[in-house]
């Protein structure tokens, strides 16, 4: 149960704000989440290099000499750029998938929050103002991003059980609602490889995603098939490199908004997250029908 | 020939003679079974927990004479003007409709002579209750039946009701029989139909939304009124804690034995938990989010005597609702009354077709000619009695673990009976140290 | 006229300020600047005022009104008019889902598109959408009449009790137990005062709508309709 924002730019000139922007719809929804928050920001990626978003309760200890071990490990350079508890490491885009694997073997309390060329997914415990302050989201730039706070329902506040959830290479997926048959459907995807962090239904929806997105699907009928397989409320906004997507359930009673321009496409759980943005006052405003899949792709 | 000895014919424990009629009145009639009441299972319950009294480790007070205090302040979190009752034991929500007009006139007479509240129920409030109830909390249903401001602005109370303990995420359902002029009337509906009450609120749906919701109502009453948030006992550890994330003043937890005016036999019997396994969960979300006794807990479902009112607060309970017990005290179900039971092919006891509107004892009724049959004067008495004889009980038991407030009985005054119910409670096995389950899991 | 900034002063002390006003008030005009999508504004109002909210609101604007007038230059959140018990309330935008929820009494215009469960539970309530409804509209409608002058979503009055919709244009689909019904002439006159009253007899003609209610076989329990419940 919570509160979701969402802003796919399509004006480059917009780029520079995308962060401040979004910090401001992010804070706007702290009612609907006040428990953590969290935000997937991609940005153009610079050809050749990939990104691993981490995490560590313990920054200090575990990112000392993190580049190193994992330089070492994926036999590439590896630059770190710590923020907070977080750290984004630069390396070889052809090395990514090796970095993510060695991740667990020299680094087992360092979490992976996302990994990609444009993605990087920042989230925390606590109010979606302070969270946004650690990370200093309002000065990040990008193309597009996806925020979310979040009043947990029945898994764990922690620091993974926030959103975005980040299953698969620069995707990334967020959620309002509460969803009944993710217990099953987990099993299910364990016995079919997927991996879990969390006890989180979300969590859930976002691996059943990258797994219809493994067997070949895109995006669009990835969502679709969710419709048929996934159980209970949802509202769910969904991110990858290029592209930025919208459902809700058949029921459809969590609220959700959605504004366009010339400039962007913009997402909120309520109209108030969307009242600052530039131009707002005569953009096309509305509401996403039940059952029905949304996509911009750049 | 000769005659062996038989093996006697033997009844099937999966097809009793009880499931055999009921399959039989299913293909009969094609309707599931409708009734009124909680539970009727044998269920683990307050009964299989006892109190440890004082002796030498501890000393008891004495009865009568040293002061054992039963008042409680319920709405001290937000509201302006909290609700202080006199005795913990309040008056849980049933409508008029299910009930008739005379009926939720005692409940109010005899409640404020008791010093506490009466609730209002899913068909709006009338004068007669108002009238008689001094502390009158507001049920705020998903039907809104009734539901305007001016009724909201003179309840003391507004219990947003998101569940029941009879059916956890089911509706309800009045039959036509019911919806008299009057009732049709103050629930806007054509006479005589069935009234089918959906699941869920029409204007929200889950935690985020009602703490608008909360605050809608809060600025319409001018954040005076406390606003409990009633659920029922499914999933109390996670309701309990969005309730209060959404802002919650009183949470109100109902369990599987709270009965309803009228549901699926099916759904009474089959979706919830005693309220034996709810409280501990509710008190423990309570406790984690730093709000036991802050936010004021107030538990129904089964509650009958005093023992009762004592185990659920030891438990951690601030307060407790009373319904079927209530409805018994005014005279429901009396066998004084069984030629007439017998008439409607029931027994006095285990009538609880209350939604046919043909109570004998003119309770659950909405027939002038049989709810003229209920003094509502003697009716209200004699519900002070029985509050008051709770109350007595309660503070006895309180006494003789050396308390002088019940509201400072814990679970560690109680010992359980039976294995099952010292899981449940979180308390020991009599004798023993043993809590199954502790440390090995909630 | 009485300026209100909402930014500025508060949403109690707006809600405190109007629900002050009584019947005898000189001060009956009053402006509300800077909403920004704000929930609970000008709830509770008791008097014939005239409130009108400059930009867009959240959740439950003039919830349960009885007598005020509240418009609102912007679109609604959801719940607009919850309700409402008297009075008439004008949304210039478009309104969320749930508009005019329960509502008793009163006159809901909107002169843009409701989403869905417009009208749900309307207990007499009448309501005027200029645009389209969306799905689910008036669920267990009892009573009161809602006109939609556009188009209406997915199972249009399922479990319909008495309340009269009149649509202009398609519906995607009816819910259970709700049918079309014939206009007759008294359908054609109530019609006429609520385009009237909801400021749309220019937009559109009485004639040019068709009428839906309830089929009544829900009423009494059947388990042939089981399929239904």
């Amino acid at each position: 149960m919570c509160g979701i924002v969402g802003l796919f730019l399509k004006d480059p000139k917009l780029e520079p704000r995308l962060g401040e922007l979004l910090t401001d719809m992010l804070i706007t929804m702290t009612d609907r989440g006040p428990d953590s928050a969290g935000i997937a920001i991609y940005s153009r990626g610079k050809d050749g290099h990939a990104k691993l978003t981490v995490q560590s309760a313990d920054p200090d200890r575990d990112f000392a000499d993190l580049p190193e071990k994992l330089g070492k490990a994926i036999g590439a350079s590896v630059k770190l750029a710590q923020k907070d508890t977080h750290a984004v490491l630069d390396l070889p885009s052809d090395r990514l998938e090796a970095a993510r694997h060695a991740m667990r073997e020299i680094a087992p309390t360092v979490k992976v929050m996302s990994a990609g060329e444009g993605i990087e997914i920042y989230k925390e415990v606590g109010l979606p103002k302070d969270v946004a302050a650690r990370f200093d989201v309002a000065h990040m730039q990008g193309t597009h991003g996806i925020g979310h706070t979040r009043m947990a329902t029945e898994s764990a506040v922690t620091t993974m059980g926030a959103h975005p959830f980040s299953t698969g290479s620069d995707q990334c997926l967020v959620h309002n609602g509460s969803l009944s048959n993710h217990n099953g459907l987990r099993r299910e995807l364990i016995r079919q490889g997927m991996t879990f962090e969390t006890q989180n239904d979300t969590e859930v929806a976002a691996a059943y995603v990258s797994h219809k997105l493994q067997e070949g699907q895109n995006l669009g009928q990835a969502l679709e098939s969710g419709l048929d397989d996934l159980d209970g409320f949802f509202t769910f906004v969904v991110g990858t490199k290029d592209g930025f997507g919208v459902v809700r359930d058949p029921i459809a009673c969590k609220p959700a908004v959605m504004a366009e321009t010339d400039q962007y496409v913009a997402f909120g759980s309520e109209y108030r997250a969307l009242v600052n943005l530039p131009g707002i006052d005569n953009a096309r405003v509305w509401e996403p029908e039940p059952a029905t899949v949304y996509f911009w792709e750049r | 020939m000769t005659d062996f000895p038989h093996t006697p014919p033997k009844q099937s424990w999966t097809f009793s003679n009880d499931v055999n009629a009921e399959i039989r009145r299913a293909a009969a009639t094609g309707i599931y079974d409708i009734r009124g009441g909680g539970s009727k299972r044998h269920l683990p319950h307050f009964d299989d927990l006892l109190f440890l009294g004082a002796s030498i480790s501890r000393y008891p007070l004495e009865g009568y004479r040293e002061k054992c205090a039963t008042d409680v302040w319920l709405g001290t979190r937000f509201a302006k003007k909290p609700i202080h009752l006199d005795i913990p034991v309040t008056i849980a929500g049933m409508s008029f409709g299910a009930l008739s007009g005379p009926a939720k006139e005692a409940l109010g007479r005899g409640a404020s002579e008791a010093g506490t509240s009466t609730t209002t129920g899913d068909g709006g409030m009338t004068e007669e209750e108002r009238g008689h109830s001094k502390t009158l909390v507001y049920q705020y249903l998903p039907s809104r039946y009734g539901m305007n401001p001016d009724d909201l602005r003179r309840a003391d109370a507004i219990e947003v009701v998101v569940g029941q303990g009879a059916k956890p995420g089911g509706g309800g359902m009045l039959l036509g029989q019911k919806i008299s002029d009057r009732v049709a009337m103050m629930r806007n509906l054509p006479k005589g139909i069935d009234q089918r009450s959906a699941c869920r609120h029409p204007d929200w749906t889950g935690p985020d939304d009602l703490e608008i919701k909360i605050l809608e109502i809060r600025e319409i009453t001018e954040w005076e009124k406390p606003i409990y948030v009633k659920i029922g006992g499914a999933r109390p550890y996670y309701d309990t804690a969005l309730a209060v994330k959404a802002g919650a003043d009183v949470v109100v937890l109902d369990g599987m034995q709270g009965g309803t005016a009228a549901t699926q036999d099916v759904f009474i019997e089959n979706v919830g938990m005693p309220i034996l396994a709810c409280i501990p969960q509710a008190v423990k979300a309570l406790q984690d989010l730093g709000m036991h006794r802050k936010v004021q807990l107030i538990v129904s479902g089964g509650i009958r005597t005093g023992a009762d009112v004592a185990k659920a607060m030891a438990l951690g309970a601030d307060a407790v609702a009373i319904g079927t017990a209530a409805l018994v005290a005014l005279g429901d179900n009396d066998p004084a009354l069984e030629a007439e039971y017998q008439k409607l092919g029931t027994t006095a006891g285990a009538y609880d077709d209350w939604h046919e509107g043909k109570d004998p004892a003119g309770i659950t009724t909405q027939d002038p000619d049989l709810f003229k049959r209920f003094d509502p004067i003697l009716g209200g008495r004699r519900l002070k009695n029985y509050l008051k004889v709770m109350t007595l009980e309660a503070q006895t038991i309180a006494r003789a673990c050396g308390k002088n407030h019940l509201h400072n009985l814990e679970p560690e005054d109680l010992c359980a009976l039976t294995i099952e119910s010292a899981a449940m409670a979180g308390v020991p096995l009599a004798g023993t140290s043993w809590i199954p389950g502790r440390n090995g899991g909630f | 006229m009485q300026t209100f900034d909402l930014a500025a002063q508060g949403l109690r002390a707006l809600n405190q300020t109007l629900h002050g006003l009584n019947g005898t008030t000189n001060q009956t005009a009053w402006e509300v600047v800077n909403p920004k999508g704000s929930h609970a504004i000008a709830v509770g109002l008791d008097a014939p005022i005239d409130v009108t909210v400059k930009g867009s609101t959240g959740y439950y604007c003039a919830g349960m009104n009885k007598q005020a007038t509240v418009r609102v230059k912007g679109s609604v959140g959801p719940g607009v008019a919850e309700n409402m018990m008297s009075g008439t309330v004008i949304v210039d935008g478009d309104a969320s889902q749930y508009a005019g929820a329960t509502g008793r009494g009163g006159l809901l215009v909107i002169k843009g598109n409701a989403a869905s469960r417009c009208g749900i539970s309307m207990k007499g309530i009448d309501i005027v959408v200029h645009g389209n409804i969306g799905h689910m509209s008036c669920f267990m409608a009892q009573s009161g009449n809602l006109v939609v002058l556009g188009d209406a979503g997915d199972a249009l009055g399922d479990s319909l009790y008495e309340a009269r919709l009149f649509v202009r244009g398609s519906v995607k689909s009816l819910g259970a137990d709700c049918i079309e019904k014939e206009m007759r002439p008294e359908h054609l006159e109530l019609l006429a005062d609520l385009l009237k009253r909801g400021e749309a007899d220019h937009l559109a003609k009485p004639e040019e709508f068709k009428r839906y209610g309830s089929a009544r076989k829900l009423y009494n329990f059947n388990v042939d309709n089981a399929s239904a419940y």
